[in-house]
């Protein structure tokens, strides 16, 4: 293992992780701009021009509350949750391709951390390592509406998890691979597996909703019924953590999304563009056009909180379970036939 | 550095197998048991058995343990309101304990432990060679298990089904 490498990952996670952390900061400033232009208000306003520094105040006053653990609460375990909710967010990033390989003094620096050959499924396992946070943080407060909370968050997250594998299970007949890098360049240019994939694309994304825990499947801090949610005894840095991974996990299925279904860093006219500039030059364009899916994908997650109202509980389920399970199976099935056919002429 | 790494794994998994039953608290057993499946994940990955790795780490911490801990905050079992067990439950556990140990420390000295385990085809776990194999040789018992799994499923569909019948 040669010095280079390890630094030129050392960088990469640094960068990566701090670009979550920034997103999702401005996430929060976002979401309120996106909130205020919805219902025709001027939104937050008055720290800096346009309100630009509102997230560092924000911020700030997080960092200053008084720190409040309940005297009944098991200390250990309510401490441990928003932190394991902080860490699955930001784990996730670890296996999607930020870009093509940049050229550095001879040297090949792939932009992305690691290409390991079950990247599709180590996104899943983070994604099901998620609600514990959630479980463990409403458990350990010792409150019966944070208790209701978890309860709420882990039955959501079991039943969206299935319907997103049987329509991750369709995109994987067709690609033929795990690893996301593959599946990336598979993309090239137009390919992008929403044209072929527009069903497991819908079912994909309700399910990176309801995995999220964003509006309309927020039901597990449904302040109308359950205060605050889970994290109603949390003060201080604590819920803002929680705060913050709802923001971090939005921004990675953003990108998740992104790279399986709308080409990654692929963009029409790639080769073009590739003619005229230089190969680095060309893969930071990717990663731009990258990013700009993923900023379209959390607007698009903000207007749908703006718009369309909670769920019932039991419309939750029977979405689920009736609705969304069913016709993630049927696409299997007409995907599985599809290609046979293809493949026999 | 395989080996040593192996040995610390395996420390972490038996002391947090043996917190799973030492501590008190139901939720706590379930965090440990949780704790314990990632050690296992571990040992999987050190045998080059990506794609059994991070299935157990989905279907076993991100699916079963989270069903597991859901039933018990449902029930929020405490130290309080648990039933004391007569002591005759304790001695038939004891008993039935000691023969499960006896059967195993027999089942382990019959195989022998000289020879180091060296893996056969270290590429074996990989998805592509662990998908052939499981559609190839092992079709038969592969399908049947998939038969069990879904018996079970609509047996326990059917017993939520008459309880409704009963209370309407």
């Amino acid at each position: 293992m040669d010095i280079n490498f390890v630094i030129e990952k050392f960088a990469l996670v640094t960068i990566l992780f701090s670009i979550s952390l920034v997103i999702a900061m401005y996430s929060t400033y976002a979401e309120r701009k996106v909130a205020a232009f919805l219902q025709d208000r001027l939104g937050p306003d008055r720290a800096g021009p346009f309100g630009i520094l509102q997230p560092l105040a924000d911020g700030l006053k997080m960092f200053m509350k008084e720190e409040i653990i309940p005297s009944n609460a098991s200390k250990w375990l309510f401490m441990v949750g928003p932190g394991l909710a902080m860490l699955c967010a930001c784990i996730g990033t670890a296996v999607i391709p930020w870009g093509q390989d940049l050229n550095i003094n001879g040297r090949v620096v792939p932009l992305q951390v690691t290409d390991i050959n079950v990247g599709v499924l180590y996104l899943f396992g983070v994604v099901s390592l998620g609600v514990y946070g959630v479980m463990i943080g409403g458990w350990a407060s010792n409150n019966k509406y944070s208790l209701l909370s978890a309860i709420r968050a882990a039955s959501q997250n079991i039943s969206y998890e299935v319907a997103m594998g049987l329509s991750i299970i369709a995109l994987l007949l067709m690609t033929n691979t795990l690893s996301l890098k593959e599946i990336v360049a598979q993309q090239h240019g137009w390919h992008w597996n929403v044209i072929y994939q527009p069903l497991g694309f819908i079912i994909f994304m309700v399910c990176s909703f309801a995995e999220t825990n964003r509006a309309p499947f927020d039901l597990p801090e449904c302040e109308t019924e359950l205060i605050g949610g889970y994290h109603t005894e949390y003060s201080s840095m604590k819920l803002g953590f929680y705060l913050f991974a709802e923001y971090i996990n939005m921004f990675v299925s953003s990108a998740v999304m992104a790279t399986l279904y709308f080409g990654g860093y692929n963009y029409p006219w790639m080769d073009t563009v590739a003619g005229h500039v230089s190969p680095n030059v060309a893969a930071l364009i990717g990663t731009v056009v990258l990013f700009a899916k993923i900023f379209a994908f959390i607007f698009f997650f903000m207007w749908v909180r703006w718009t369309i109202p909670r769920f019932r509980y039991d419309q939750l389920m029977n979405l689920g379970w009736k609705a969304l399970i069913p016709l993630a199976i049927a696409n299997i099935i007409i995907t599985g036939i599809v290609i046979a056919v293809v493949n026999k002429f | 550095m395989g080996t040593s790494v192996f040995y610390f794994v395996a420390t972490l998994s038996i002391i947090f197998s043996l917190m799973v039953i030492f501590s008190k608290n139901p939720i706590h057993s379930v965090l440990y048991l949780i704790l314990t499946f990632f050690t296992f994940t571990v040992h999987y990955v050190l045998l080059n058995a990506q794609f059994l790795a991070v299935v157990n780490f989905i279907v076993y911490m991100g699916a079963i343990m989270v069903l597991f801990l859901f039933v018990l905050m449902l029930l929020n079992l405490n130290k309080e309101n648990e039933p004391n067990k007569s002591a005759l439950v304790k001695i038939l556990g004891v008993i039935a304990g000691g023969c499960l140990l006896v059967t195993l420390v027999g089942s382990f000295k019959a195989v022998s432990i000289n020879s180091p385990l060296v893996l056969q085809n270290p590429n074996l776990g990989l998805v592509k060679n662990l998908g052939k194999e499981l559609f190839g040789p092992f079709m038969l018992p592969f399908e049947l298990s998939s038969i069990l799994l879904l018996t079970a499923m609509v047996g326990a569909v059917l017993l939520t089904k008459k309880e409704e019948k009963a209370n309407g």
